[in-house]
């Protein structure tokens, strides 16, 4: 019987038929993956199957969910007091500090309607609840539960109480995956809050941190700066926290200061995230205003001398406009 | 019939779990540490019931579904399990017969391969080349084999499936 089914698979020569096989799996796998990479195949086949990938979620976060309950219910009953004890302080101080920044907002509300400007100081935030489920090592990636469903949109902003998390990028119907800060391929447009200098923070290849690669030579800079989001690029708002620095040195090109940066949000422990739903000010100037004249309806029908020009004027002031409005926009995300 | 059919499902029920495994996060410092479960389940089974179960469609399946639930790149763990499965099919009856200690070498072997082969194909999507520590896994894989061996052999054996 033993001897019946060593015949499939022999001691030393393997067969042609498996090598074929392997190399049309392979031919396949390798064909999924260039049109995956391509056309972000993936999530859409996620979004279909979202009715089955989704409970596995829930499913494979329940150990974590679980042993956060434990830890709650068998918690030290001083530590408990203690955290008690520090959050009462901790609200306190916040709306200590609230009462004292209201008659300043809204001072600074007055003089921006005064100045017809549409930024406020409200934020239209959703809270989420981190998924506790491995997004591979590495990955820089957390999963909330909020989705499609509740309204949330590739792009969005993610904060927590203490600063920048990151950003949403894929969305199925009940959750979302946030890309977080300190991935290699995020950057977030930054301003230094001391001296106002505008830079570029990316993620770090090795652990949590964040890197300033191009701040010029002659830039004041120093470990302790705080670091904030410009608003330019039109993705994350003006004025959250992204981070500290902790070390300046020269990069290895030698042709720019190179900043490291703690993010400020807390990237590990984050249990419950804020979604932002207000996107900033579109970044460069407005759009140009339609010229006004006539309507087009009081232009003699029959072709004149002077219509053709007046009709062409138009187009060349919005065609010479519009170069100039991209670059803000589209220069820090890149 | 009842007995093929329990172990049939004893067979797919190790394969969603060592799916769920995969997804479960282990604390922070451990991260790197992770073992690759869904290769390890799938390793068993190639071993111990060579190709009248795992064969290399049911692997490119298999690869397929944790590629949808991880979702990093469609057909990446597809490729890699293939990889895996084929050539522990290959060495199926001389992998079978050498001591443990052996066999968890070669296990190492075909996981540091697969390693490499994820290597391959990040640097081709375009990642970033991952930290030292990143080559842990394996090698915990590797040391958590015999135990994985052993007790799903056991598991087995009391249940009387084949």
């Amino acid at each position: 019987m033993p001897l019946a089914r060593e015949e499939s698979s022999p001691l030393f020569a393997g067969t042609a038929a498996g090598t074929l096989r392997l190399i049309f799996y392979l031919a396949l796998a390798m064909v999924l993956m260039v049109l995956d990479h391509r056309n972000g195949w993936l999530w859409r086949l996620r979004y279909a199957t979202a009715i089955v990938v989704e409970p596995v979620y829930r499913l494979a976060s329940l150990p974590a969910d679980g042993f956060h309950a434990l830890s709650v219910a068998f918690a030290d009953r001083r530590l408990l007091t203690e955290q008690n004890q520090r959050l009462r302080e901790d609200l306190l101080l916040a709306n200590a500090k609230l009462n004292r920044m209201a008659a300043v907002a809204e001072q600074n509300q007055r003089l921006k309607e005064l100045l017809d400007t549409q930024h406020s100081l409200e934020l239209h935030v959703q809270m989420a609840r981190v998924v506790g489920v491995d997004m591979g090592a590495y990955r820089h990636r957390l999963m909330i539960n909020l989705g499609a469903r509740d309204g949330i949109k590739s792009g969005q902003p993610v904060i927590d109480a203490r600063g920048v998390v990151g950003q949403i990028v894929d969305v199925l119907p009940n959750s979302a995956t946030v890309m977080l800060v300190t991935d290699p391929d995020h950057a977030v447009p930054v301003m230094i809050q001391r001296t106002g200098l505008r830079t570029i923070a990316y993620g770090s290849r090795n652990g949590q941190q964040l890197t300033l690669p191009n701040v010029p030579m002659a830039a004041d800079v120093q470990a302790g700066d705080k670091l904030l989001t410009s608003g330019l690029g039109g993705r994350f708002p003006q004025g959250f926290p992204v981070g500290e620095i902790t070390n300046v040195g020269p990069s290895a090109s030698g042709m720019f200061l190179e900043a490291h940066a703690q993010p400020s949000a807390d990237i590990d422990r984050a249990d419950e995230v804020l979604v932002l739903h207000d996107l900033p000010e579109p970044a460069g100037p407005p759009p140009p205003i339609a010229p006004a004249g006539p309507p087009a309806s009081d232009a003699p029908a029959p072709a004149s001398t002077v219509a053709p020009p007046r009709a062409t004027l138009p187009a060349v002031p919005a065609s010479a406009a519009r170069p100039a409005a991209t670059p803000p926009a589209g220069a820090p995300s890149t | 019939m009842s007995r093929q059919r329990l172990s049939f499902w004893w067979f797919v029920g190790t394969l969603v779990i060592a799916l769920m495994l995969m997804l479960v996060p282990l604390p922070h410092v451990l991260e790197a540490f992770k073992p690759y479960w869904p290769a390890l389940v799938l390793l068993y089974w190639a071993l111990e019931s060579g190709d009248q179960r795992v064969t290399l469609g049911l692997a490119f399946i298999f690869g397929l579904c944790s590629d949808l639930l991880t979702g990093v790149l469609l057909g990446e763990q597809a490729l890699r399990l293939c990889v895996l499965a084929f050539i522990a099919l290959r060495f199926r009856s001389r992998l079978r017969f050498f001591p443990m200690w052996q066999q968890t070498l070669a296990v190492l072997a075909l996981l540091v391969n697969d390693r490499f082969l994820l290597l391959v194909v990040r640097a081709f999507a375009g990642e970033s080349t991952p930290p030292a520590l990143w080559w842990a896994s394996p090698f915990v894989s590797a040391a958590l084999w015999p135990f994985l061996f052993l007790l799903l052999d056991d598991l087995r054996m009391r249940l009387r499936l084949q």
